[in-house]
């Protein structure tokens, strides 16, 4: 266990009592978007943080932590979970799926390899902040995966764990059922 | 070429957005970063007695403890607290002492090495305190309701006008009266992103020793490094505020919040960076829309003419400072009545200071104005529409000026054409479908077209690219868009090869931005800055041998296709890229500040207007309310970008629709906290909450605004739709809830009642 200041400075009260240990870090090995990796996590690490946190894929959002906004949607073997809602050591043996992970854009690249639900939002202007976006599309991209939504208002019922306080929802449904009708196999 | 502006593109910054690379506050990756995590207050009012932190620290891996009894010293002066959107009085401090203020006041802030450990570590800090009575309910203290103090924020919110004429004796002698008390619940903007900080500390790599880089999460970057700068004492050459993305504003991010404070306390105080991070339910500790009684008052003459108007109001602020908004004039501006008092008034109580959100006092002003309005359309058997055509006004009563434009009359046309308003049978519950009860409303609305100053800069660089910026920022109203699409367009030169810059402090200052004021105010200033580098442009061109522009004047020529061109013959041209090679391989650059012209300005009254119709359904059984259609048509001078501009006003509806009947923070006054402080039981529309929402925007040619004849769109899409869903809701039920939000509670009980007392 590494040393922290923590330990290393005086502190005021108490310095006969003993230190609390909680959760020791272990190894635990997440496979994001294709790319396996190993991170030093204690227990307790929800999957969004140690996406945000330890990995540094700050596409997926915290908006709540109690899976009550959709902010940190991902795709967890192809189906939309609420990634605060998971601890990261649960997900060892699955394919985890961000929104770095839809486009295969690159740095270089131009915007013709995005997503097409990406292409969408953006057409569509299914967003404003952009802060729920990506666990809109991660959303939406397990909505077609599921293949239960016909119609616009199936969209909006569908679509409803993911809120978007900017009011967006119009360019949201216009933007899915636009990628529905012009991919009709999927749905 | 085409002209960018007025043109619906998609956003630029739309690929970082959809691709997850937009970074905010609590997403910049910092080595050695520590994680602060807030603890608060569980009392309403009183004192810390004791606070033990013994047991968290002995946490392994917690690095400190910061609370009033550890806190360093710091500026001495409420000036040095006050902020740029600071309401008359002492600023909230945290942790300047034991003294409790409000329920979930932050009293102490955990750091340690990891989010978790703080977390945890949180969780063992146990508070002795001595409690207080406190009080905490508008309603039962409405007898201490007062004028509110006069300060600097007075000028952008100046208290009501003195009455005219004589509004007691025209009331008494109007045949047609209506008075109604309208009250409306607190609301908390709940941007989606948290609020967050992070604060990259570095030593040696500068003379002074110390820097601060601080990723805020603000809608103003100017605001926080002079926060910071004056709170500790750090001079403004070692701090540089950063912000390029906001999670949604609405206001909450006018203000300098508690965790940038905290973060820099820290960060300064253990010499490492830090970030902290609120959870969703401390959000709820945060300034927020205040709770109000309204009593609007409205006599008129049998034909309609309005001769009578009242509107007072009070509203909750808390004991350390004297928030207030402009909530009773507005029927001063929309009706031109010659008998008219206006009053307001606020009440301290033991509660957070409000803030500024979405429309600040004019969505709850408007509301209970324009709900009279319609009352007082039933009472006369007219039809709300034909009333307010009755009651049109040219010129803003309470300050006697014309407006500089107003499209009302069309927004009003138009909007009805397309809903399809003159279909409408006036009767309440005439119109059904299956079990459930339909209704038609409409309502005005009306914001202010503010401008003030900002600075821009604009640099043609060797490679022919153009870069703007300035420290404004685009909390998802498409400032980055707009900004670059005016650039665009006044220097000739694609939008693609045009980059604009915001929220960062090492930019040329902007003000906050809220109020509908940024495309006004930085769009000014990017334009004055891209036109004083075509003027250095245009005199590179004089200098070259030959040139066709050598006895031209700067008034002869235009800038397009990446050339400059003579007006009356633009065949006649210089490429940018012969001019900057001319400037000996140098970049042409200029600083611009653009100033509202006070002289053209101060003639004219400046708004923006709205005409909105609402469809409901309103379930028979069940109280249930949903609005299945509505139109808003704005007037809001020139529209830049059609399509960001839409979606601003479909957002603002979606706030009308949630303000009108979803949204609203419950208190439990016996405790003085928040009840539903989580995003399940603070209720906000979610996407099948939302049907067809149509926008319509009416173009108003104004040389009065601004040098770009825009007037804003952020406020004007909320103003009027709370009212009209209101409206909606008697035409198809009857029954007039002045309580908002309309849950179905209140439905139920005023037809339980109604049938009761029938």
């Amino acid at each position: 266990m590494n040393l922290t200041l923590g330990t290393l400075l005086p502190t005021n009260e108490s310095p006969s009592l003993p230190a609390i240990q909680t959760a020791t870090r272990q190894p635990v090995t997440l496979t994001v978007n294709g790319v396996k990796t190993e991170l030093q996590l204690a227990p307790w690490t929800s999957l969004l943080d140690a996406l945000r946190e330890y990995m540094h894929l700050t596409g997926t959002k915290k908006g709540c932590d109690h899976g009550q906004c959709g902010a940190c949607t991902v795709l967890v073997n192809n189906k939309r979970i609420n990634a605060c809602l998971t601890l990261a050591i649960m997900q060892e043996d699955t394919q985890i799926t961000t929104i770095e992970g839809l486009s295969s854009l690159d740095q270089t690249s131009s915007s013709s390899k995005l997503h097409p639900l990406q292409r969408a939002f953006i057409d569509h202007d299914a967003f404003q902040c952009g802060y729920c976006t990506p666990g809109q599309i991660c959303s939406a991209v397990g909505l077609l995966n599921e293949g239960h939504a016909k119609t616009a208002d199936d969209v909006r019922e569908l679509m409803s764990g993911n809120i978007c306080r900017c009011g967006a929802y119009p360019g949201i449904v216009a933007a899915i059922t636009s990628v529905m009708d012009s991919q009709p196999t999927t749905v | 070429m085409t002209q960018y502006t007025g043109r619906p593109l998609n956003r630029v910054d739309g690929v970082d957005k959809v691709t997850g690379k937009a970074n905010y506050a609590a997403e910049f990756d910092v080595q050695g970063l520590l994680y602060g995590y807030i603890v608060n207050s569980t009392i309403t009012k009183g004192k810390i007695r004791q606070i033990h932190t013994d047991d968290a620290r002995r946490v392994e891996g917690i690095v400190s403890i910061f609370t009033h009894e550890n806190r360093p010293k710091l500026a001495w002066f409420d000036l040095s607290y006050k902020d740029q959107d600071a309401p008359p009085g002492s600023p909230f401090r945290p942790l300047r002492d034991a003294q409790i203020q409000f329920n979930g006041q932050p009293i102490a802030l955990v750091v340690a090495e990891t989010f978790e450990l703080a977390r945890y570590a949180a969780t063992l800090i146990r508070v002795d305190y001595e409690q207080e009575t406190h009080q905490t309910d508008l309603q039962a203290n409405r007898h201490k309701a007062r004028k509110p103090a006069v300060g600097m924020a007075t000028l952008f919110k100046p208290p009501p006008p003195d009455p005219r004429g004589n509004f007691e004796e025209a009331f008494r002698n109007a045949p047609v009266q209506v008075a109604s008390e309208y009250v409306h619940g607190s609301e908390h903007h709940n941007p989606m992103e948290l609020f967050a900080s992070t604060v990259v500390y570095e030593k040696g790599r500068y003379k002074s020793g110390e820097r601060y880089t601080i990723y805020d999460k603000t809608q103003g970057v100017t605001n926080s490094i002079l926060y910071v700068s004056q709170v500790f004492n750090i001079p403004f050459k070692d701090i540089r505020v950063i912000s390029p993305y906001v999670g949604g504003g609405f206001g909450s991010a006018l203000r300098p919040q508690h965790q940038l404070f905290l973060a820099v306390l820290a960060a300064r105080e253990l010499k490492r960076s830090v970030r902290v991070t609120l959870t969703r339910q401390q959000m709820f500790t945060l300034g927020y829309r205040p709770a109000t009684v309204q009593t609007v008052a409205l006599g008129a003459s049998s034909d309609g003419t309005m001769t009578a108007m009242y509107h007072d109001g009070v509203a909750v602020t808390s004991q350390f400072e004297d928030y207030t908004e402009v909530v009773t004039t507005w029927g001063g501006l929309l009706y031109p009545a010659e008998h008219v008092k206006f009053d307001q008034k606020i009440i301290s109580l033991d509660v957070a200071t409000p803030m500024d959100m979405r429309a600040p006092g004019g969505v709850t002003g408007v509301t209970a104005l324009e709900c009279a309005v319609d009352e007082l359309a039933y009472k006369l058997g007219m039809d709300p529409l034909e009333l307010r055509l009755r009651n049109y006004t040219e010129r803003n009563m309470n300050n006697d000026l014309t407006y500089s434009s107003k499209e009302l009359r069309e927004c009003f046309r138009r909007g009805a054409e397309r809903f399809g308003w003159a279909k409408r049978n006036p009767e309440p519950r005439s119109m059904r479908k299956e079990h459930t009860l339909v209704g038609w409303g409409m309502a005005t609305g009306i914001w202010d077209a503010f401008h003030a100053p900002a600075r821009a800069e604009a640099v043609l660089m060797v490679n022919g690219k153009l870069r703007v910026s300035s420290a404004t920022a685009d909390i998802g109203t498409g400032t980055y868009t707009i900004m670059t699409q005016i650039a665009a367009d006044t220097l000739g030169i694609p939008m693609e090869d045009v980059l604009f810059k915001l929220g960062d402090t090492d930019l040329p200052v902007a003000p906050i931005a809220g109020g509908s004021w940024t495309a006004a105010t930085v769009g000014s200033a990017v334009k004055a800055a891209c036109e004083a580098v075509g003027e250095k442009l245009f005199k590179l061109a004089r200098k070259l041998p030959n040139s066709p522009f050598a006895k031209v004047r700067f008034s002869d020529v235009l800038f397009a296709e990446k050339a400059i061109r003579l007006k009356k013959d633009p065949a006649i041209a210089i490429p940018l890229q012969t001019l900057i090679d001319a400037n000996g391989g140098a970049a042409v650059r200029a600083i611009s500040t653009s100033v509202p012209n006070l002289l053209k300005q101060r003639k004219y009254a400046r708004n923006t207007h709205s005409a909105v119709f609402v469809e409901v359904e309103v379930d028979e059984d069940f109280g249930t309310v949903r609005v299945t259609r509505a139109v808003t048509s704005v007037a809001a001078g020139r529209i830049l970008n059609p399509k960001t501009a839409r979606s601003q006003i479909i957002g603002g509806m979606v706030w009308g629709i949630s303000k009108a009947l979803e949204e609203e923070s419950v208190m439990d006054h016996q405790f003085g906290r928040i009840m539903n402080h989580s995003l399940a039981e603070y209720h906000v529309p979610v996407n099948a909450d939302i049907h067809e929402l149509d926008v319509i925007f009416v173009e108003e040619h104004d040389d009065i605004v601004n040098p770009l004849g825009v007037k804003g769109v952020g406020e004007i899409g909320i103003v009027g739709m709370p009212a009209a869903i209101a409206n909606a809701v008697f035409h198809a039920t009857g029954i007039r809830v002045r309580t908002l939000p309309i849950t179905l509670d209140k439905l139920l009980t005023a037809a339980t009642t109604e049938v009761s007392t029938s």
